[in-house]
């Protein structure tokens, strides 16, 4: 049977047009556009509507809960521990009765994900990190900060300077509550200059190290400096940059 | 052959085989795993909820491997000849179909097995499959892929699923409001007064019995 014959038949007559095939491929074409510069749209939505495309639903500028592992580490609040140590003058593991016995510190303040979803206005509660640093006292020789979590695979660092941002806390209490086992409790970081991965979840140890380490995520390739205005120095705005 | 082919005057002629209608529900069942699933994952905290996110994750993760199996399933196979044959003629289409769309359902046209709206719909669920199955995977195994990826799979998988949700609400508006259509997909076979008023092209040029009822 010939091309033209087999093309002829009722089926699939030769003036109909592969409609399927164009619009399918135009779909998926669209889909890899979307992936390509999908970011760039989110801030531009971002700028115009002060969201992501989330923020245009009703309940969409909402926290999307990511895990490494997979798993959420669930830690009872009497059974949890923070161990501060590395260059410190007494390194100390702190329960969240000391932590809380501190000064405490609260603001309302955004969640940036680098990935363009954005919860504005949270209520954040907890200890600056400058004050458990001064508490444990930094011994010089001291360049940075390193974090580890309990999911045993997340990590993150910030530069000592970084660190005494009045805005950079422990926090163990967010939106109003306790910090739920989704939202990385009983006691997280929350650095409110910077993106999202930067505040590691399920906070289990600081230490105080003479070098940056960079954490999971800038192993995997986001800036070790998230900062939120896209700036990449170790200080904000990058005075490199300007 | 004769015995068992009906009588042209048959009231009832095939829409549906079976292969069909268990691909169909298959796949709606998996849609809706999927968007039951999807509703807690982008809105959690929204619902307050602190149940098993773990195993919600996972039920949207399985769903969604599995999603394209129930159309590659009933399409290949000496069992998917009537789905090939649906598959051909969601594809291909005349010029009259084509100018219907174009003048948004004024211009006339001798209605095909599927209008060009059930086409359009066809296509657009199985091109968004394959989105929204490579998207996902991008966003589960992020490692893999390079992270600046990750924003942009993020913002397809949402629009995406925005858009499932309005043309899924739409399907089944419009099937609720259509009884007849409706029924073939849950017993195969549509009246052949129905299908010389709604499908009259594929009446005549399929000739389709009632043999796999």
């Amino acid at each position: 049977m010939s091309v033209e014959s087999r093309r002829g038949t009722a089926k699939t007559p030769p003036n109909d047009v592969n409609v399927g095939r164009r619009v399918f491929l135009g779909l998926a074409a669209l889909g890899a556009l979307g992936v390509a510069f999908g970011n760039s749209v989110q801030n531009f939505l971002g700028d115009v509507v002060g969201s992501g495309l989330g923020g245009l639903l009703p309940g969409g500028d909402r926290f999307r809960i990511y895990s490494i592992t997979g798993a959420y580490p669930k830690i009872s609040r009497d059974k949890y521990r923070l161990k501060v140590s590395g260059l410190v003058d007494h390194p100390t593991t702190f329960t969240l009765a000391d932590l809380q016995s501190m000064p405490k510190t609260s603001f309302t303040k955004a969640f940036q994900c680098v990935t363009g979803w954005r919860v504005p206005d949270v209520p954040w509660e907890g200890v600056k990190l400058s004050d458990l640093l001064d508490h444990v006292g930094v011994k010089s020789g001291a360049v940075a900060v390193s974090f580890d979590s309990y999911d045993n695979a997340d990590t993150e660092s910030l530069t000592l300077e970084q660190a005494h941002l009045p805005d950079v806390i422990v926090a163990y209490s967010m939106l109003g509550a306790p910090v739920t086992t989704e939202h990385g409790g009983p006691v997280r970081l929350y650095v409110a200059p910077m993106f999202g991965y930067k505040s590691l979840k399920w906070l289990s140890g600081i230490r105080v190290v003479d070098v940056i380490e960079p954490g999971f995520w800038e192993q995997n390739g986001y800036p070790v400096n998230g900062w939120l205005d896209g700036t990449t120095g170790p200080n904000n705005p990058d005075p490199g940059l300007t | 052959m004769s015995i068992i082919e009906a009588p042209a005057t048959s009231l009832r002629v095939l829409r549906f085989d079976r292969v069909q209608r268990g691909a169909h529900w298959a796949n709606a069942l998996l849609f809706f795993s999927l968007m039951v699933t999807a509703i807690p994952l982008y809105f959690g905290s929204f619902f307050g909820i602190v149940w098993p996110r773990h195993l919600i994750e996972m039920i949207h993760l399985w769903s969604g491997l599995a999603l394209p199996l129930p159309i590659i399933i009933s399409l290949i196979g000496p069992w998917g000849k009537a789905m090939r044959r649906d598959v051909r003629r969601i594809n291909y289409w005349t010029r009259e179909e084509i100018r219907w769309v174009r003048t948004l359902g004024r211009s006339t046209l001798e209605a095909d097995k599927f209008n060009p709206g059930q086409k359009l719909n066809a296509i657009f669920v199985s091109a968004s499959i394959l989105v929204m199955l490579v998207t996902g995977a991008m966003l589960q195994w992020f490692r893999f892929f390079p992270v600046s990826w990750r924003p942009g799979a993020t913002f397809v998988h949402d629009l995406f699923a925005y858009a499932i949700f309005f043309a899924v609400f739409g399907h089944i508006v419009l099937a609720l409001t259509h009884r007849n259509a409706l029924r073939s997909i849950f017993k195969g076979w549509v009246s052949r007064s129905w299908a010389e008023r709604h499908a009259a092209r594929w009446l005549r040029e399929e000739r389709p019995d009632n043999t796999e009822l």
